[in-house]
């Protein structure tokens, strides 16, 4: 399953002009607010007809501007989860989720059952979304949007209404999504962390147009991208869960090198995704005795990019994969630290918060 | 309703069918304007709110005179629809017709309110569910302008109940055919010692009028909780 996009539109002043494929997976689209995100997922639903261009899924042509074709979006069989839910308040949890259901016929195979249990919205059935909570609406949001039995998941900012702590609530539920349901999705976001920890394919977004697209943990180690700023870059790791310590840290094994983090919930054997702020790593050109920082990741320099002010970003290349590290420009002349550097990257045990660790 | 007489009851008898057709047949339309005007951009838009809104301002005489011009057995549209056996002219169905259409803007208006307090966004999301734009407004935009449907109805039947001006200039006063409860007490205030039959109808009116304030109010009440419920 694969979705095409190629559009171009016009609103105002602003100019969308956006081509990008969507492997099977999470796609994520990323950018700051403004860059054009929910204008690419609503031209993929329909909701929105571009002035020109093509989309298609899986080779089946929703909208092209060449032969004139347009499906609406009743007929695109595509599950939309908006940022605000948008239940049908008239209209019970049970009777919010069969919606979609209803008009797919025999389209829908996902399971009502498996459905309400992988969410675990069973006791909601008879509520209405009036007295729901914020994440158990978008809980319901979610299903409703999977029972209509989509070739693709469209999310647009789905965490963005929530506060911090529902958005953990929410966002193990998308990786369930990603790992045992095969539908793929595109997912708008402007959190570095959200997608650190769900894309498989990173579509960088600025200005309407796209800068960079490609496998999530490549995108993320370039320092040329930073589409929320440099206080949004950072790197990910990909390691396996080696063993769970007794004074509550779990001790990570990524590419030889040894990671400790507080607990993670995973189990041990199990391969982790783990996001690395850059502004969490501090560099040191030797090895540093008597440390308090627990991680200690031997690497070369291979890239610096000079932003605007004080700072600089740096990516190292580690055993445990690159690693972004923002530091002052002061301390990287200081320190002679330019590409081809040795340097190892020390990363504070603490710093690594559990929403920063996700499933692979 | 003994204390009636048979003329009064008659009267009264004729207004409450005159305002259940004029409702009923306004209904649909009613919400076919309402919607247009809320949702739809097309040319002449104003033209047509200018339009509905007419019966609201004009004198209703003038009204009833227009409706005598354009519906009566010479008139161009009463012509036709007399050849399919349709009478207006002097005919309880004439009442129906001057009650509707003066009726007519406070119904859209009523219904109109309520299906721009409609968020589309939640139209748009039932449409990315698969519903075709009449399964969307059938499951989604009516149940949640019900509200406003109804009280645009009570509204319009309270008005149409009342309406006196285009009735008696379109279809005169002729009781039993279209001798509606205003015009019987017109009819009984220009005789002498029709004093009590009028008062006794102005009672059955206020009683009428005040029931369907009521029932509004319940209706919107019921709704508005079943809608924030838990």
């Amino acid at each position: 399953m694969t979705l095409e996009v190629d559009i171009g539109h016009a609103l105002g002043g602003f100019r969308l002009n956006v081509a990008f494929e969507a492997p099977p997976g999470v796609t994520v689209l990323f950018g700051r607010s403004g860059s054009g995100k929910t204008s690419v997922v609503n031209a993929v639903a329909g909701l929105l007809r571009p002035d020109r261009g093509r989309v298609s899924v899986d080779g089946e042509v929703l909208f092209d501007t060449g032969s004139g074709r347009w499906l609406p979006p009743h007929r695109r069989r595509l599950g939309y989860i908006f940022q605000e839910g948008r239940l049908f308040p008239h209209m019970t949890v049970r009777q919010n989720l069969s919606y979609g259901r209803w008009f797919a016929g025999d389209g829908a195979s996902e399971s009502m059952e498996h459905v309400i249990d992988m969410l675990g919205i069973g006791h909601l059935l008879s509520r209405r979304p009036g007295g729901l909570s914020g994440g158990e609406k978008q809980r319901v949001a979610i299903g409703r949007a999977l029972l209509a039995g989509p070739r693709l998941l469209l999310a647009d900012e789905p965490l963005a209404a929530l506060d911090e702590g529902r958005k953990g609530e929410i966002l193990p539920y998308f990786e369930r999504l990603r790992d045992e349901v095969s539908v793929p999705i595109l997912y708008v976001s402007h959190s570095a962390a959200e997608v650190a920890r769900l894309a498989t394919t990173v579509v960088v977004l600025q200005d309407g147009q796209v800068v960079r697209q490609g496998p999530a943990g490549e995108v993320l180690s370039d320092p040329e991208v930073m589409p929320t700023g440099v206080r949004g870059a950072g790197a990910l790791l990909v390691a396996r869960v080696a063993r769970h310590h007794e004074d509550g840290l779990t001790e990570l094994e990524a590419g030889g090198a040894a990671l400790f983090l507080p607990q993670v919930a995973q189990e041990v054997g199990r391969e982790v995704r783990v996001r690395v702020a850059a502004h969490d790593v501090i560099l040191a050109r030797e090895k540093p005795e008597g440390l308090s920082a627990l991680n200690l990741l031997p690497g070369v320099v291979s890239a610096i990019r000079a932003g605007e002010g004080p700072g600089m970003l740096v990516s190292l290349e580690t055993p445990a994969g690159t690693v972004l590290a923002r530091v002052t420009r002061r301390s990287a002349q200081a320190l002679g630290i330019e590409p081809g550097a040795a340097c190892h990257a020390v990363i504070k045990t603490v710093a690594i918060a559990p929403e920063d660790v996700g499933g692979l | 309703m003994s204390w009636l007489g048979p003329e009064e009851w008659q009267a009264v008898a004729l207004s409450l069918k005159v305002s259940f057709w004029a409702t009923l047949v306004g209904l649909p339309i009613g919400i076919f304007t309402a919607y247009a005007l809320a949702r739809w951009r097309f040319p002449g838009k104003q033209v047509v709110n200018g339009l509905v809104h007419l019966p609201l301002i004009l004198p209703p005489v003038v009204t009833g005179y227009l409706l005598l011009l354009t519906f009566g057995t010479t008139g161009p549209v009463g012509g036709l629809l007399e050849k399919v056996g349709i009478v207006f002219a002097f005919r309880w169905t004439g009442a129906a017709l001057a009650a509707g259409v003066m009726a007519f803007p406070l119904m859209v208006r009523a219904i109109r309110l309520s299906i721009e307090a409609v968020d589309p966004k939640l139209e748009e999301a039932a449409a990315t569910l698969g519903a075709s734009r009449i399964w969307v407004f059938v499951t989604v935009t009516l149940p949640l302008i019900l509200p406003g449907v109804l009280a645009g109805a009570i509204l319009a039947f309270a008005k149409a109940m009342g309406e006196f001006g285009a009735t008696i200039t379109f279809v005169s006063n002729i009781p039993g055919q279209t001798q509606t409860l205003p015009s019987a007490v017109y009819a009984f205030l220009q005789v002498p010692g029709g004093e009590g039959p009028a008062m006794r109808l102005v009672i059955v009116s206020v009683v009428i009028a005040m029931g369907a304030l009521l029932l509004s109010e319940v209706v919107a009440r019921r709704a508005a909780t079943r809608v924030a419920g838990g």
